[in-house]
């Protein structure tokens, strides 16, 4: 069952904290609750189907649903990391068009960097039920480490040069300088990422996204009930989610689920990537968006380095805007997943709304894409593909 | 009187007695060998070791002691941990690729397709790990 235009994002929110010692991880999911079903001009109490993932308090969607007194007809709490939220946007419309739901509201929050979360350089060890923690938890590997040798691998690979790499950076605070929520505002040169120090080789401070405090949600909703809201309609078009695993040791640390996720969105939309006005790539690390704007065929394999380079993802200037709010690496990552930011923007540019200075002009057809948990451990991928009606 | 029999140390470790399956591995590894699960029906060794084969769904494995030879396919050295230290995948010799860290090299000399070979070393919970140093001549 296709599900292009069986649902549309009537709501969405992004909270503008960055830092919430004071607050509750319940309060912060409950304000973006609110925020997205204002901005829609709904209420709670039109909420028949929830869907959140492991941040929220529990792990599971009954803690937030008995908090936020929701009463379901569905709920999923599909955990795939950052994509999550991705996901939930395809597992919502799949709800709606098939009865189960009418107002579907999605939640992410949390607070890494209040409790000090060192993200991308501490090792968290996984429980030990879990099947390749014995073979893998010893070596005390991290996020930095393993996106290190992505990085890595793609610049052995293809040529990839750090240089092109630093532009994925600069483009992004190019645009969060106009975000007045951003974390990091100051415009940066591909020379100071470039003498930025070294985490975990090849990646510097400035390839690395921020930790941040916060959350946001999205409200989904039938065609009829959006059409009958203020705002203006965008519709899901296109969907598509994989999991990529270690093939039984055979990796390719290259390539990622884009592959796979954003064929089946592209498919189903019925468009190509030169179709695309705007694209929110979740950007946890510099590489990841090469490698994923590599995989949803915004360019051949291999090429994004080149492609991104010069100023390429700069709204106005180059040849595909991108993260217009300063994406993960300047604006917010907060729980340190990014998939929920990443369709906020889009429905932004989509709407009109994004900054003045960043808005792409007549923006009508918008794609998000990310991963979730890390690439060669258990890779999670979702994109969705967005149409302003 | 005999002494009592001391158990191994991955016993007494959470990580492997979770997988009562893998025990001949760590049994192995405590000798210094490195076992790898291949599979009877398309003949292809898979890493981390299960219970069926991931490459065809075959459940007629055995264990092989593998040569315990390879070269770095992607490394990565922890520049602000104290002591900096060298995340690896390693591409055996028999085809797997595995995660683990190279050790007794410093991290300037290691360059990816680099010839390892294993070296166990005990994990914080008791198991021996398959870590990886610069390959003898």
């Amino acid at each position: 069952m296709s599900l292009k235009a069986r649902a549309c994002i009537a709501g969405a929110y992004e909270h503008p904290t960055r830092l919430a010692p004071d607050k509750s991880v319940a309060q912060l999911h409950a304000e973006c609750a609110i925020g997205a079903l204002n901005d829609a001009g709904l209420s709670l109490s039109d909420v028949d189907g929830y869907f959140c993932a492991g941040d929220a308090p529990g792990g599971s969607p009954l803690y937030m649903a008995d908090y936020l007194n929701l009463k379901l007809g569905w709920y999923d709490g599909t955990e795939s990391g950052g994509c999550s939220y991705l996901a939930h946007i395809e597992h919502a419309a799949a709800a709606i068009a098939a009865g189960h739901c009418s107002v579907a509201l999605i939640t992410l929050a949390g607070k890494p960097r209040s409790s000090g979360q060192a993200t991308g350089t501490a090792f968290r060890a996984p429980p030990f039920e879990r099947p390749e923690a014995a073979w893998e938890s010893s070596f005390q590997w991290t996020i930095g480490g393993l996106y290190g040798m992505m990085m890595q691998r793609h610049m052995h690979e293809f040529g990839t040069t750090l240089e092109q790499l630093a532009w994925v950076k600069v483009a992004a605070s190019q645009h969060a300088q106009h975000n007045p929520n951003a974390l990091l505002r100051t415009p940066v040169t591909v020379e100071d990422v470039m003498n930025s120090p070294v985490i975990s080789d090849p990646i510097r401070r400035l390839d690395c996204c921020v930790i941040t405090d916060g959350g946001g949600a999205l409200v989904l909703t039938r065609p009829e009930i959006a059409r009958s809201l203020k705002r203006p309609i965008v519709k899901l078009i296109g969907s598509g989610q994989t999991l990529q695993t270690n093939g039984g040791g055979y990796i390719d640390l290259t390539r990622t689920g884009a592959q796979r996720s954003g064929a089946a969105a592209f498919a189903e939309a019925g468009i190509t990537p030169a179709d695309i006005d705007y694209a929110s790539v979740y950007d946890n690390f510099t590489i990841m968006v090469v490698a994923q704007l590599e995989d949803l065929g915004f360019c051949a394999k291999g090429e994004g380095g080149r492609f991104v380079a010069d100023g390429n993802l700069i709204s106005g200037v180059g040849k595909l805007p991108w993260n217009t709010d300063g994406g993960g690496l300047c604006n917010n990552h907060p729980m340190n997943r990014g998939g929920i930011t990443k369709a906020i923007e889009a429905v932004r540019q989509l709407r009109g709304e994004a900054h003045p200075a960043v808005q792409v002009k007549d923006c009508r057809l918008a794609l998000a894409a990310g991963p979730g948990l890390v690439l060669g451990s258990g890779h999670a991928h979702a994109t969705v593909i967005l149409e302003r009606e | 009187m005999t002494e009592p029999t001391q158990a191994p140390a991955f016993e007494q470790d959470a990580f492997a007695a979770a997988f009562p399956e893998t025990r001949e591995f760590w049994a192995a590894a405590a000798q210094g060998q490195l076992l790898l699960k291949t599979c009877d029906d398309c003949n292809r060794a898979h890493w981390y070791p299960r219970a069926i084969c991931p490459l065809c769904g075959s459940l007629k494995l055995r264990w092989v002691t593998a040569s315990g030879r390879g070269s770095v396919y992607a490394f990565s050295t922890a520049r602000r941990a104290q002591p900096p230290y060298t995340l690896a995948y390693v591409t055996l010799a028999e085809g797997p690729t595995l995660m683990t860290r190279i050790v007794d090299a410093s991290p300037d000399s290691i360059a990816i397709g680099m010839p390892v070979q294993v070296q166990f070393q005990a994990s914080d919970e008791g198991r021996m790990m398959p870590f990886f140093r610069p390959a003898d001549q």
